[in-house]
C-alpha cells in the first residue's frame, strides 16, 4: 500500500493552502481497515462497514463491492465516481431505502434497518410534496415528529430564512424555479434535524450557474448548521468546493480507490477553484477517474 | 418585433396557439354547421320528418315537456341513477385502486379478475341484475356501477402506481411511516390523476344510461327515448338525446371546477 503526502502550500492571494493526503488503497481482497490519515473516528456518526450490493441472485450484477468508510460528526465527506459506479446505491443503503447483500451500517452506534428521520436526504430529482406549500413542505418531517405548532413555526421560519425563501413560503414547487426546489428540499432535510444529512447528486440537474449559486448557499448553510453530510457528486469541482474529505470510487463494483482530504481553509469561496493547490486536487482526482473509465472501455 | 407570420401560417403551424376569439368563432360555427345541416336536411325534406324532425319541432316539444314538468321529472330519475351508480362506484374504487396501485399483495389476486370482468359488456349482464335485484331502481344503479367500478378500478391503481418513488423514498427519511405512505404521500400525490379519472369516467356513467333503462323503467331519459321510438316520436328522442349530453357537459364542467379547488397546485 502506497501513501503519499503532497504538500503543495504555495502561498496564493488569498493566502489559502491545500494539503493533500492521499491514499490509494491495494486491490488486495482481504482488504484493510480504514485508511483515513485523521483520526476522528473518536466522533464517528456514520460507519458503513464491509457492504456489498448485488442485484438479483448470487449470479446478478455486483454494485458494490466490499465498500467500508466513516463519517466524522459534523464532517462533510463527499463521494465521486463515474457514473454506474454504485455510488448512489450507496446513499439509498445509507438511508435504507434499499437492503444491501452483506455487510452493515451504522448510525450513531446503531444499525440501519430501514428509513428513518435520523436520516435526512436530498435527491437529485425534485422530490417536494407538489400538493405542499413550500411552509408546509418544510414542516412535514417535524410533523410527522409530532412537534407542537408554535415550535413547528419557529423551525419553519428559521429555515426559509436559511435558504433565503422567506417570500416564497406560500408557493406551491411547481411555481419554483429548480435550484428553487433544491433549497426548499435541503430546507426541509435540515428542520428535521438528521444525524446525517445524505446528498445524491442534489445540483446535477440544475444549470451550472445556478448549481455554483446553491454550493455557496450549501457552504453558508453547513458552516452555521454543522451537520454531519454525506453528499454524491460525479462534479470534482464541487466535491473539492464542500468537502472537507474526497473519497474516489472505481467503476463498477463501485470500491473505494482513493481518500483525499481537502484542507482548504473555510469559509470557503467558490474562487478557491482557480488555486493552484485546488487544481492539482483536481488532476489528481481526474487522473484516478479516468483511470477507471479507460478500464471500462 | 414585428409579427411575420401571416394568421394562415399560424392556423397551420402543429401546436401553436390561436387566438381564443378564433378558437371560439371555430367552436360556434362548428355548431351552426351541424345545425344548419340538420336544419337543412329536415326543412327542406331531404329526410322525412317521421325520421328526422325538424329544430322547431324539438324546441317546441322542449317547450311543452319543460312546461308540464315531465322533462324535469325524467332527468332527475335519470341523474339519480347515474350520479347514485357512480357514487357507490367512486367510493369503492378510489380506496381499492389506491390499495392495488401500492401493494403488489393487493393487485396479484385482483387485477387477472378485474381485466376479465371489464371486458365483459355491460348489457350481457343485465338478465343477470334483473333476476338477482329485480326491476327497481336497483338494478338501474347495478349497471352503471357494473360499467363504471372496473373501469375506474384499473385507472385508480395506474394513477397510484405511477406516482414518483422518490416522494415516497423522500417522506421515509421525513419520518413517514410505511402504513402512513398511502394516506400521506401515494393519495394526495395521485390525486389530481385521480380526479381526472373520475371526470373521464363520469361521462362513461352516463352512456350506460340508456342501456340500464332498457328494461323495466317506467321513468327516465332512456326510457322515454324507447317510448317514444314505439310511437316514431322521433322529436322526444331527439330532446333526450340533447338533455343526456347536456347533462354530461355540466357533470364534466363541475368536476374540472373541482378538480381547480381541490388540487389547486396541479397543472
Amino acid at each position: 500500500m502506497g501513501t503519499l503526502i503532497l504538500n503543495a502550500s504555495s502561498p496564493t492571494a488569498a493566502g489559502s493552502r491545500v494539503v493533500m493526503t492521499e491514499t490509494i488503497r491495494t486491490n488486495n481482497p482481504a482488504g484493510e481497515a480504514h485508511t483515513a490519515s485523521d483520526s476522528r473516528s473518536a466522533g464517528t456518526t456514520m460507519a458503513i462497514e464491509d457492504v456489498t450490493l448485488r442485484y438479483g441472485d448470487a449470479n446478478g450484477v455486483l454494485a458494490l463491492d466490499d465498500v467500508s468508510l466513516e463519517v466524522a460528526k459534523n464532517e462533510f465527506c463527499v463521494i465521486v465516481g463515474p457514473s454506474g459506479c454504485g455510488k448512489s446505491s450507496l446513499l439509498y443503503l445509507a438511508a435504507g431505502l434499499n437492503d444491501a447483500t452483506s455487510g452493515c451500517i451504522k448510525v450513531d452506534g446503531r444499525e440501519v434497518i430501514e428509513p428513518g428521520p435520523d436520516r435526512g436526504m436530498v435527491f437529485q430529482s425534485y422530490t417536494l410534496f407538489p400538493w405542499l406549500t413550500v411552509r408546509a413542505n418544510i414542516e412535514y418531517g417535524p410533523k410527522r415528529k409530532g412537534l407542537p405548532a408554535e415550535q413547528r413555526r419557529q423551525i419553519v421560519d428559521q429555515y426559509l430564512n436559511e435558504v433565503g425563501l422567506t417570500p416564497f413560503a406560500d408557493h406551491y414547487p411547481a411555481q419554483l424555479s429548480g435550484g428553487m426546489k433544491q433549497r426548499v428540499a435541503i430546507a426541509r432535510a435540515l428542520a428535521n434535524d438528521p444525524a446525517v444529512l445524505l446528498m445524491d447528486e442534489p445540483f446535477g440537474a440544475l444549470d451550472s450557474q445556478t448549481r455554483g449559486t446553491m454550493q455557496k448557499l450549501l457552504l453558508r448553510v453547513w458552516e452555521r448548521q454543522q451537520k454531519t453530510v454525506l453528499f454524491v457528486t460525479h462534479d470534482i469541482d464541487e466535491a473539492l468546493v464542500l468537502g472537507d474529505r474526497v473519497l474516489v470510487m472505481t467503476a463498477r463494483p463501485g470500491k473505494i480507490k482513493a481518500e483525499i482530504k481537502v484542507d482548504i481553509p473555510r469559509p470557503r469561496s467558490m474562487d478557491v477553484i482557480l488555486e493552484p493547490d485546488f487544481i492539482a486536487l483536481k488532476r489528481r482526482i481526474l487522473g484516478l477517474l479516468h483511470d477507471e473509465i479507460d478500464e471500462d472501455h | 418585433m414585428a409579427q411575420r407570420r401571416t394568421a394562415w401560417t399560424r392556423l397551420t403551424t402543429p401546436f401553436a396557439n390561436i387566438p381564443a376569439s378564433t378558437a371560439t368563432t371555430l367552436a360556434l360555427a362548428m355548431w351552426i354547421a351541424v345545425i344548419g345541416g340538420w336544419a337543412l336536411l329536415s326543412y327542406g325534406r331531404v329526410v322525412p320528418n317521421m325520421f328526422l324532425p325538424t329544430p322547431g319541432t324539438v324546441l317546441e316539444t322542449t317547450y311543452r315537456m319543460s312546461l308540464d314538468g315531465s322533462l324535469f321529472y325524467h332527468t332527475l330519475t335519470s341523474a339519480k341513477v347515474v350520479i347514485l351508480g357512480f357514487i357507490v362506484s367512486s367510493l369503492i374504487a378510489v380506496p381499492l385502486g389506491l390499495w392495488m396501485g401500492t401493494y403488489r399483495a393487493v393487485q396479484a389476486p385482483l387485477e387477472p379478475l378485474v381485466n376479465f370482468i371489464r371486458y365483459l359488456p355491460v348489457t350481457s349482464f343485465v338478465p343477470l341484475f334483473i333476476l338477482w335485484i329485480g326491476i327497481g331502481i336497483e338494478q338501474r344503479i347495478a349497471v352503471i356501477f357494473f360499467g363504471t367500478f372496473f373501469q375506474q378500478l384499473v385507472m385508480i391503481s395506474d394513477c397510484a402506481r405511477s406516482v414518483s418513488r422518490d416522494l415516497v423514498n423522500a417522506s421515509y427519511t421525513l419520518g413517514t411511516k410505511r402504513s402512513e405512505a398511502v394516506w400521506h404521500v401515494i393519495f394526495p400525490a395521485a390525486l389530481p390523476a385521480i380526479l381526472d379519472t373520475l371526470r373521464v369516467t363520469m361521462g362513461w356513467a352516463w352512456t350506460y344510461l340508456v342501456v340500464a333503462e332498457l328494461v323495466a323503467a317506467s321513468s327516465g331519459l332512456g326510457y322515454i327515448s324507447l317510448k317514444a321510438m314505439r310511437g316514431f316520436q322521433v322529436d322526444v328522442i331527439f330532446m333526450a338525446i340533447a338533455a343526456i349530453g347536456l347533462l354530461g357537459l355540466i357533470t364534466d364542467t363541475a368536476f374540472r371546477i373541482l378538480r381547480a379547488r381541490v388540487a389547486p397546485w396541479a397543472p
